[in-house]
């Protein structure tokens, strides 16, 4: 007997005390199903559910026990016979004002309870096998040592030094530049998307814009390594003499500025259509143009929203991957030209977890102790959006 | 006495309101630039990825008479499918060697100053293995002399497309410029062309040595089931989770919770996600690495806030009015929702829905994590014992090829990204679609 045959068994039996929970609660009623408090597919649910969670709990615990094996003859029979007797006694129970309707619902909305709690279930399991394994390399290598060493060189033979910070300088370098990139034009698209744009070019720029929020990541790496790497090497970096490589921490950060545009300007825009149209009617009425109204008005006005959508686009370039694994090379190194390959956090969690890895040595769990930084920061960013962006919203509603 | 000439007018504008007049249109400008600027990025890397990767669905192939000698394919001459198995597809590549020579030969093509061997490497080494496939399916070629066309290796289609030179060819350990020059005479002759290659679609990946017969086949199966994973757990749990934070749940503190880990878990950065496939389903829960199935729960964690958060917002667009007339004429709650509010709010769950596997199709970082990443040639069987099987995903593939030295296999994973995003389009365009059609305003 196997699984898969027990399993539709069940199915079988499920929907067979469905049909008789139906038939019973008309027989009780005695044909007449006004007379129920519920109507007749409400007992026949019910009476599903009296055998199909008695069952499911019996099949759970026997499976956790003894896994891998086939259920035996003694578990085909014990199974089923749980839930039917289950089953059997509430048959046996039915009255006209059972109220099977109610429990039905109770056991539904145990259900959505259950599904909304799957959030929290993720949340407590990315913090937990966070901090397990990073305990775990801290075992083995000293906090201080990783979070103040300014050398990364892992040595999988043992004796590797693991030093945070050229990983951290790397992927704040990047992300600079792409919010150097993303911040302005981001930023004068939004303006121009709300103040000037006409409605027509409205329908069209701005799904475009989106768009660029829509490419999979690892389309602009690919971007990034084989179309601007080079040409920023060619036509940049060769002629000044400032390096030599496609790959560098200036080509990861332009291409992920493109990347974050829509980030900055799609909330921006949000933002700046959320200031009162009074503000701006009392400054043209006054006699400022257009743009000075903007910029004297509109912005300051909109400006803890902006920074919230910074923020929130900060959050997302430091914890990118794709464009900084093909686009900015794997050498951490504390420099300051950009035209050099660096290397940041979310680079070195793939290749330290990636091919054949070995779960006690400090070279691997390091990556854990990387993700959880990177958890950590990325989650106070987002979180201080929220906060300045929520608190913003609050003053014009 | 003349009149002053007045200080001055409307009409004319004096040079402080000129200066003004200016910086708002500078101003103007600036933006205009900003929209243009990313409209034009747009454009660029749509250009750069179609103009590297549109080759890659074509391919370059020789055509040859090849006879089927029975002597060498069937020593038996049984045609026992079983003794036909034991003939290597590096006999049937040899074979394919000396027809093609004989073929230049009959051609009058010179071929001084090249060696068998060399002549023999313009075809693929997955020639050989392709006609054995051919052969295998149907015996009764065996002995006949059939008008094969046989797949060219990587550098003869880099020829072909541009890709490879003279100049590169002098440098090159795998080519020679005389076998170049062969090739442009076969070409003269007709023997040699592109054509399209359905292959790139339906092959299996092929190794380092072979970009040529490299194929989507096992990647694009791979993220089918993945897909399918994903849909099957994140649209009941998604759309219940949205439902009960929505109709039923009471504001209390429990309910705050769980509200903030959503909007949290929606910006967490996806390689986190990949840790925690790591760690819960593979080094706990010890299910197989590259496995779609567990691809596809380290997907759906990712997207179920993205789900949720968009169904919520539907949810939220429907009503009260058609609440309270459920509830008044005597439906239960569980009623109102089930019979009234969801199937109005189903078009825009589903719109989310579609955008959220989209966003799933085209993540990579943490699939590399949980060994998606492996090379693998075999097809995985059918679900649902095959979403057990090892298959690499359409994303992964992609960075794969980046990662192999040959740079054939750029245009290769060009290729492919261009199939990712046709499907990412296509299911855009449907959400798109499906919010034009049902998109109802109360």
């Amino acid at each position: 007997m196997t699984l898969p045959l027990l399993l539709l068994l069940l199915v079988i039996l499920a929907l067979g005390s469905f049909l008789a929970g139906r038939a019973r609660a008309l027989m009780v009623a005695g044909g007449d199903a006004r007379r129920l408090h519920s109507l007749p597919a409400h007992h026949g649910l019910n009476l599903m559910l009296a055998f199909a969670l008695p069952s499911a709990v019996a099949l759970a615990g026997w499976l956790l026990a003894r896994p891998a094996a086939a259920p035996g003859p003694a578990a085909m029979l014990a199974i089923p016979a749980i839930g039917l007797a289950a089953a059997a006694s509430l048959w046996l129970t039915m009255r006209p004002e059972s109220r099977a309707r109610n429990e039905v619902e109770a056991a539904a909305k145990g259900f959505l309870i259950l599904c909304s709690v799957i959030a929290i279930a993720t949340t407590v399991g990315i913090v937990l096998s966070l901090l397990f394994e990073t305990a775990g390399f801290f075992r083995q290598y000293p906090a201080a040592k990783f979070f103040f060493g300014t050398v990364w060189r892992p040595d999988f033979r043992g004796d590797s030094d693991l030093g945070f910070l050229p990983l951290l300088w790397g992927t704040i370098y990047v992300s600079a530049i792409a919010l150097a990139v993303a911040v302005p034009v981001g930023l004068f698209a939004a303006v121009y998307m709300s103040e000037y744009a006409s409605p027509r070019f409205r329908t069209f720029a701005k799904p475009a814009i989106e768009m660029l929020a829509g490419i999979p990541t690892i389309v602009y790496g690919l971007f990034a390594l084989i179309t601007v790497g080079p040409l920023l090497r060619d036509w940049i970096a060769s002629p000044l003499g400032l390096g030599t490589s496609g790959a560098s921490v200036a080509t990861a950060g332009l291409v992920m500025g493109v990347m974050t545009i829509p980030f900055v300007s799609s909330l921006s825009d949000d933002i700046i259509n959320a200031v009162p149209q009074s503000l701006r009617d009392g400054s043209l009425g006054l006699g400022a143009t257009k743009s000075e109204t903007i910029r004297q008005v509109v912005l300051p006005a909109a400006l803890p929203g902006i920074v919230g959508a910074v923020l929130l686009a900060a959050s997302r370039a430091i914890g990118e991957t794709m464009i900084v694994v093909l686009g900015a090379g794997a050498a951490a190194k504390l420099s300051l030209n950009p035209f050099e390959a660096m290397t940041t956090v979310t680079v070195k969690i793939v290749s330290q977890l990636t091919g054949d890895t070995d779960f006690s040595a400090p070279e691997t769990l390091v990556a854990f102790a990387l993700g959880l930084t990177l958890f950590a920061l990325t989650l106070g960013l987002n979180i201080l959006a929220l906060i300045i962006v929520r608190k913003y919203r609050e003053q014009y509603e | 006495m003349t009149p002053a000439a007045p200080a001055s007018s409307l009409l004319v504008p004096d040079a402080r309101t000129q200066a003004r007049n200016r910086a708002e249109a500078r101003f103007r400008l600036y933006g205009l630039a900003a929209v243009s600027a990313a409209i034009l990025m747009l454009a660029v890397l749509m250009g750069s990825i179609l103009s590297n990767g549109l080759s890659a669905f074509r391919q370059s192939y020789i055509t040859i008479p090849v006879t089927l000698d029975a002597a060498t394919l069937d020593k038996a001459g049984t045609r026992d499918p079983s003794g036909l198995r034991q003939v290597s597809a590096t006999a049937y590549g040899k074979l394919i060697a000396r027809n093609l020579q004989a073929a230049l030969a009959a051609k009058g093509i010179a071929t001084d100053g090249l060696k068998p061997k060399d002549i023999a490497a313009l075809l693929s080494e997955d020639a050989g293995a392709r006609l054995r496939n051919m052969v295998l399916a149907d015996p009764g070629l065996i002995g006949r002399t059939i008008d094969a066309d046989l797949l060219a290796s990587g550098r003869v289609d880099g020829f072909l497309k541009g890709r490879v030179t003279e100049e590169s060819a002098a440098k090159d350990s795998k080519i020679k410029p005389a076998q170049l020059t062969l090739v442009s005479a076969m070409k003269g002759a007709g023997m040699i062309g592109l054509r399209l290659n359905p292959a790139f679609l339906t092959a299996p990946d092929a190794s380092e040595k072979r970009p040529e017969a490299a194929g989507l086949g096992v990647a694009i199966i791979g993220s089918a089931y993945m897909m399918i994973v994903v849909l099957a757990l994140s649209l009941p749990i998604g759309v219940a989770a949205a439902v009960y934070l929505e109709e039923f749940a009471p504001r209390n503190r429990f309910t705050d919770l769980i509200e903030v880990n959503i909007s949290n878990l929606a910006a967490v950065p996806s390689i986190v996600f990949g840790i925690l496939g790591l760690a819960a389903f593979i080094n706990f829960a010890h299910l197989p690495r590259s496995a779609p199935l567990v691809g596809g729960l380290v997907l759906t964690l990712m997207t179920l806030p993205r789900i949720i958060i968009p169904a919520r917002a539907a949810l939220k667009a429907v009503p009260p009015s058609i609440r309270d007339a459920a509830l008044g004429i005597g439906a239960s709650r569980m009623q109102t929702v089930l019979h009234h509010v969801l199937p109005l709010a189903a078009p825009g769950i589903l719109t989310g829905m579609i955008i959220g596997l989209a966003q799933a199709l085209g993540e990579t970082a943490p699939l590399l994590l949980i060994g998606m990443v492996a090379f693998v040639r075999d097809y995985p069987g059918l679900p649902p014992a095959g979403l057990a099987d090892p298959a690499t995903a359409l994303p992964v593939q992609i960075y794969n090829w980046t990662q192999r030295a040959d740079p054939a296999f750029v245009e290769r994973a060009s290729g492919a990204i261009i199939v990712l995003l046709v499907f990412l389009m296509l299911m855009n365009g449907a959400a798109i679609l499906l919010r034009r059609r049902f998109e109802r305003r109360w």
